[in-house]
């Protein structure tokens, strides 16, 4: 349902005779929902300039949301969803950030008892209702901009590789090893092992819950690409029900040298160093 | 008797995850031993994924079941996808359409204790696992 020209100049009136006291109760209404995370101030900024988007909205004859005439006002919902998810407010706070609009309006209007002022309002309620779904519609696709920032972020963090001792880098796998994370986890060691011109790499599998076929081929072609450099390859955490789990599967490490802890693993390394006389 | 099953639409990496994650759930809930519970969820994330790459995606149905002895889980994979046209040579170790290890489906089938697969060429793929507690 859309509002009719005559209503939304009609709104327009009242928003603006009545600006001062209907932001003033707007944010009176948000802050209680609220419960003083944002400053009265500040809410009271925010309930004046929707205001004013509403109001030139109607002004300029938008009848619905989506018309040419409401695009600041689109504009400002959108501004405020995006600052109350940033803020971790819910959804819910959101959007009653908006909801509150009508009972505000409701109020200044004092008691409705003529038809077409109750007819006016249901169809500003609509209006106000399909403002606030815009709302949430935009807080959650900040949200999952969000979320998908994090994984992101997650990416890069898990996979860090560290200098273990002289000659010796380790990367402690955690998490599942998917594609994505296992070209990141090649690169950055492959890369490490270029400029630190270490000899040994460890790859540390004990964070890993549960190693498939896919994840030991990830396994493997960093090992096989790791020995082109020059570099030997350790596995390390393998758990007894990875070992019988590998076993089943049939996957064969052939030569690369496995150890049940990282501690093994250096052991190892430091003891090959000494025969080589490094 | 059995238990409700849960279902996981596979179609995308993140799905497999999902379904990893769902049969550890149950596994641990059936109170199978730490290294079947490991053999499970390996076996369900080689066959997740068989679903997703070869399968072009599909459904998994996890399944706590009962008989008059002991308790397991039953997990059903199912796709329409192209099904298998030579069982014996993709039951082979080594054999892969794919660029895996080509161990995928014959080790699965090692892990669990009934192994079932149901294709036919064009009409899809549905394989069904058990893993008994001991």
């Amino acid at each position: 349902m859309s509002l009719s020209p005559d209503e939304a100049s009609r709104f327009a009136h009242l928003l603006s005779s009545k600006a001062e006291p209907l932001a003033a109760r707007w944010a009176e209404l948000v802050a209680a929902g609220l419960r003083g995370r944002l400053s009265s101030a500040e809410l009271r900024r925010q309930t004046s300039e929707l205001q004013r988007a509403f109001q030139q909205a109607f002004d300029a004859g938008a009848t619905d949301l989506t018309s040419e005439a409401a695009a600041e006002l689109r504009a400002q919902l959108d501004e405020l969803s995006t600052n109350r998810a940033r803020q971790g407010f819910t959804a819910t706070e959101t959007a009653i950030s908006v909801y509150a609009f009508k009972e505000a309006t409701l109020e200044i209007l004092g008691s409705v008892d003529d038809a077409t002022t109750l007819r006016d309002y249901v169809a500003f309620s609509g209006f106000v209702d399909r403002a606030a779904l815009f709302t949430f519609d935009s807080y959650v696709r900040v949200r999952e901009s969000l979320i998908a920032d994090q994984a992101e972020q997650l990416l890069e963090l898990s996979t860090p590789v560290v200098k273990l001792w002289e000659g010796v880098v380790a990367v402690p796998l955690v998490g599942t090893l998917d594609s994505a994370r296992a070209q990141v986890v090649m690169e950055r060691l492959l890369q490490t092992l270029v400029d630190t011109g270490s000899p040994y790499a460890i790859i540390d599998i004990t964070g890993v819950p549960a190693v498939d076929t896919q994840v030991a081929q990830h396994i493997l072609k960093t090992v096989v690409a790791a020995r082109l450099m020059g570099a030997d390859c350790i596995i390390s955490g393998i758990r007894p029900q990875i070992a019988q789990t590998i076993v089943a599967l049939g996957i064969e490490f052939g030569d690369i040298a496995t150890k049940a802890s990282l501690a093994d693993a250096l052991r190892y390394v430091i003891s090959q160093n000494k025969r080589a006389g490094r | 008797m059995n238990d409700e099953s849960q279902r996981l639409p596979v179609d995308t990496d993140r799905d497999v995850v999902r379904v990893r994650q769902l049969v550890r759930t149950v596994a641990v809930a059936v109170k199978l031993s730490l290294v079947d519970q490991t053999k499970i969820v390996t076996a369900a994330s080689e066959l997740a994924r068989n679903t997703l790459v070869y399968g072009g995606g599909g459904e998994v149905e996890v399944t706590r079941v009962h008989n008059e002895r002991r308790a397991g889980i039953r997990i059903v994979f199912a796709d329409q996808g192209p099904g298998i046209v030579d069982l014996d040579l993709a039951l082979t170790d080594g054999y892969t359409t794919g660029g895996g290890l080509g161990l995928g489906l014959s080790g699965a089938r090692r892990l669990v204790d009934e192994f079932d697969i149901d294709t036919e060429a064009g009409k899809g793929t549905t394989i069904t696992i058990v893993k008994w507690c001991r």
